[in-house]
């Protein structure tokens, strides 16, 4: 994984003598503090991460933790007090204005909270912007602006004006503005946030979708822990203009930096941003069809377990064979494929573990997760996806109750 | 007596007497030429209206009115137009119509930049500021008299004299509308790697046009009113016979030139209000 950008110790210190606060808080002083004696506000401190080509980084926190002066860090829109950034190894923090002006108009292009729109241009207008700024012609602008606005999905809307549509549109207008000029990264700042909840959720997949087609560097500013954990591949937290915790979001539930952190992904729902391969458990004893019920029945004992899948040689599932069955089968003199139930579920190793409730409920036995070409990779105990409906801790149950169950 | 004021004088108005006499001394050639385009603009607009026949006139008005208001406007101010001709009245009027477009366009062609230019610059703006102020405060019949010196009396004057007053609307809603477009769209455009210039011509001025609008909407009703003071510096038009009609207690002149300044500004005002809604049309409500 190549590193496309990375943020070296940028602090933002926003007053007229800003240099001269950094010694000040590096000795400790508090954000507040900081304001009242000096009237200078801290908007980011030492913030350094790392991200990665064709990722979604998330930066998250409450409003006035410096998030959104993070970001604007990133396109110059603020330009740090201190630290450096490096984009495909250049420093932009140096950059002359006509090299920013180039990287603006080259490599990265923003999405705004209340969207940025120019009103007074339609939305193809809208579109063409950057690509017009870049001095690209009619004909080739119009091709590209359009191919866009169809990729967001507003094919039909292109000689409306912003001012006609609604918020959820207003925004894809600004996202498709963002695609047009083909950026190597996009930032987001808050984008859905001024959306309704249901509105919200339907561009936060879209935006995934965009992304598995696209591949872009997304950074990805948001103040809901939820969208966070959804649409991140990682997630940095940040709290009073510092960075307090980076890691994939499994990492984060799994093990929170600090109390504050643990205190902002108590009331998250985890089923929501789990998915299969996280809670599934790798199965330590696998039956083939040809290895008969004799095998089975001692790969159950060896393991203490009361069932086992049925595997062909490409590991895609056959079925499921319980010991009663097994034991059953050996006394009739059946072979194993008599005996094996095939009415079992099976689910992608990507699928949420909300979505997995009803078949969790539906079905008698662990379900099936499969992998890559519908290799069996694992199993989800039915009590793990259903404990989290009572408000038990997924973690827990897993090691506890593993052996047993199958 | 103890409580009187102490003999101080500062005759702060003989100085600014001598400035203005000092001015037009040194920069009597660069007022010469300022005379002969002023007067020539004045003129070759007059003559452009008293070419056209009254009845094309009177459909220009009607195609405004209804194009920026609708059909009833503009056969209410077409009407209206008829209405001063029927006074006899036709002449003067081109003469006043001509008067105050020159000076709105002069206005609008030296403050739309001066607008510009304060809301870029701080430092201007502090100056400028106070300087609106005065000129928006002091009596506009104070203006006439530096007008007379540079000018002499006459339609040039009275541009003059106009322009002062009529500058400060135009100059503030532009420096107003431009600091006023909304953070984000600036910050938008400037993300795209927009130029200063670019800026400026493609988001700030289209984003500023409606407020500007209402400042050329306002500085164009405010000449309107200043043309008709200005008759005392030898304006022509329709403020001519105002002070006619007072000087001769002329009660009937007095009203026939008095209701077609009105029916005038009736007509500018509806119509470049119309212009400005017409570029608010696509603005969101908020």
């Amino acid at each position: 994984m190549t590193v496309k950008m990375r943020v070296e110790h940028v602090s933002k210190i926003f007053g007229s003598k800003p240099k001269s606060i950094i010694p000040k808080v590096r000795d400790g002083m508090e954000k507040d503090q900081i304001l009242e004696e000096t009237g200078h506000t801290v908007g980011v401190y030492d913030a350094s991460m790392d991200i990665n080509q064709g990722e979604i980084f998330v930066i998250m926190g409450l409003s006035g933790s410096g998030k959104s002066t993070l970001i604007r860090c990133l396109n110059m829109l603020n330009t740090p007090t201190d630290g450096s950034i490096y984009v495909d190894d250049e420093n932009i923090v140096e950059y002359s204005p006509a090299q920013l002006k180039k990287y603006r108009q080259d490599k990265i292009a923003m999405v705004f909270q209340h969207f940025g729109l120019f009103d007074h241009r339609t939305v193809l207008g809208n579109v063409e912007y950057g690509l017009e700024i870049r001095g690209v012609d009619k004909e080739e602008r119009k091709k590209i602006s359009m191919r866009n606005i169809e990729i967001v999905g507003l094919k039909g809307y292109e000689d409306k004006y912003p001012g006609e549509l609604s918020g959820g549109m207003q925004q894809r207008v600004g996202l498709a503005r963002a695609l047009a000029n083909d950026p190597d990264i996009l930032l987001m700042d808050e984008p859905f946030s001024a959306l309704d909840p249901l509105i919200r959720r339907e561009m936060q997949l879209e935006l995934l979708d965009i992304q598995e087609r696209l591949q872009k560097t997304i950074i990805f500013i948001t103040h809901d822990v939820n969208e966070a954990f959804k649409i991140g591949d990682r997630v940095a937290v940040m709290k009073n203009g510092k960075v307090e915790q980076i890691g994939t979001p499994e990492a984060i539930l799994e093990s929170p930096a600090n109390e504050y952190i643990e205190n902002f992904i108590a009331d998250i729902d985890r089923s929501k941003i789990l998915q299969a391969e996280h809670v599934m458990i790798k199965p330590n004893a696998l039956v083939s069809l040809k290895d008969g019920l004799n095998v089975a029945v001692r790969e159950m004992e060896e393991n203490g377990i009361s069932s086992v899948f049925v595997v062909d040689r490409q590991r895609h599932v056959q079925g499921i064979v319980t010991i009663d069955d097994a034991v059953n089968g050996i006394r009739l003199k059946k072979s194993l494929s008599d005996v094996i139930t095939t009415d079992i579920h099976m689910v992608k190793k990507d699928e949420y573990v909300n979505d997995l409730i009803p078949k969790a409920l539906d079905s008698k036995y662990p379900l099936a997760v499969l992998g890559e070409e519908d290799r069996l990779e694992g199993f989800i105990l039915r009590v793990h996806v259903l404990a989290g409906l009572v408000g038990d801790d997924i973690e827990e149950n897993q090691t506890s109750t593993q052996a047993v169950t199958i | 007596m103890e409580g009187n004021f102490p003999e101080i004088q500062l005759e702060i108005g003989k100085y600014v007497e001598n400035f203005v006499l000092w001015l037009n001394d040194v920069l009597e050639p660069f007022f010469d030429f300022i005379f002969l385009i002023a007067s020539r603009a004045i003129l070759s607009i007059e003559a452009g209206l008293m070419f056209l026949p009254w009845w094309v006139f009177i459909a220009i008005i009607f195609v405004l009115g209804w194009r920026f208001k609708s059909i009833t406007a503009g056969v209410l101010y077409a009407g209206f137009m008829f209405l001063v001709g029927t006074f006899g009245l036709w002449d003067v009027l081109m003469t006043t119509i001509a008067i105050v477009l020159t000076s709105v366009i002069t206005s609008l062609l030296l403050g739309i930049p001066l607008g510009i230019w304060m809301a870029f610059s701080k430092k201007f703006s502090f100056v400028m500021r106070p300087l609106l102020d005065a000129m928006q405060t002091m009596p506009s019949f104070v203006y006439l008299i530096p007008a007379i010196f540079f000018f002499g009396l006459g339609n040039v004057a009275a541009v003059f004299a106009t322009l002062i007053y009529a500058l400060p609307p135009v100059i503030r809603l532009t420096d107003l509308a431009i600091r006023n477009v909304d953070s984000e769209v600036i910050e938008s455009a400037e993300s795209f790697g927009s130029s200063k210039w670019q800026m400026l011509k493609k988001v700030q001025l289209p984003q500023a046009l409606p407020t500007i609008m209402a400042g050329v909407n306002q500085t164009t009703m405010m000449a309107l009113a200043m043309v008709v003071i200005a008759s005392m510096v030898g304006a022509g038009g329709l403020g001519e016979l105002v002070l006619v009609s007072i000087n001769r207690i002329d009660l009937a002149l007095g009203f026939e030139a008095g209701i077609s300044i009105v029916f005038l500004a009736i007509l500018i005002d509806r119509v470049t209000g119309g212009v400005a809604e017409r570029f608010q049309k696509h603005r969101r409500a908020d």
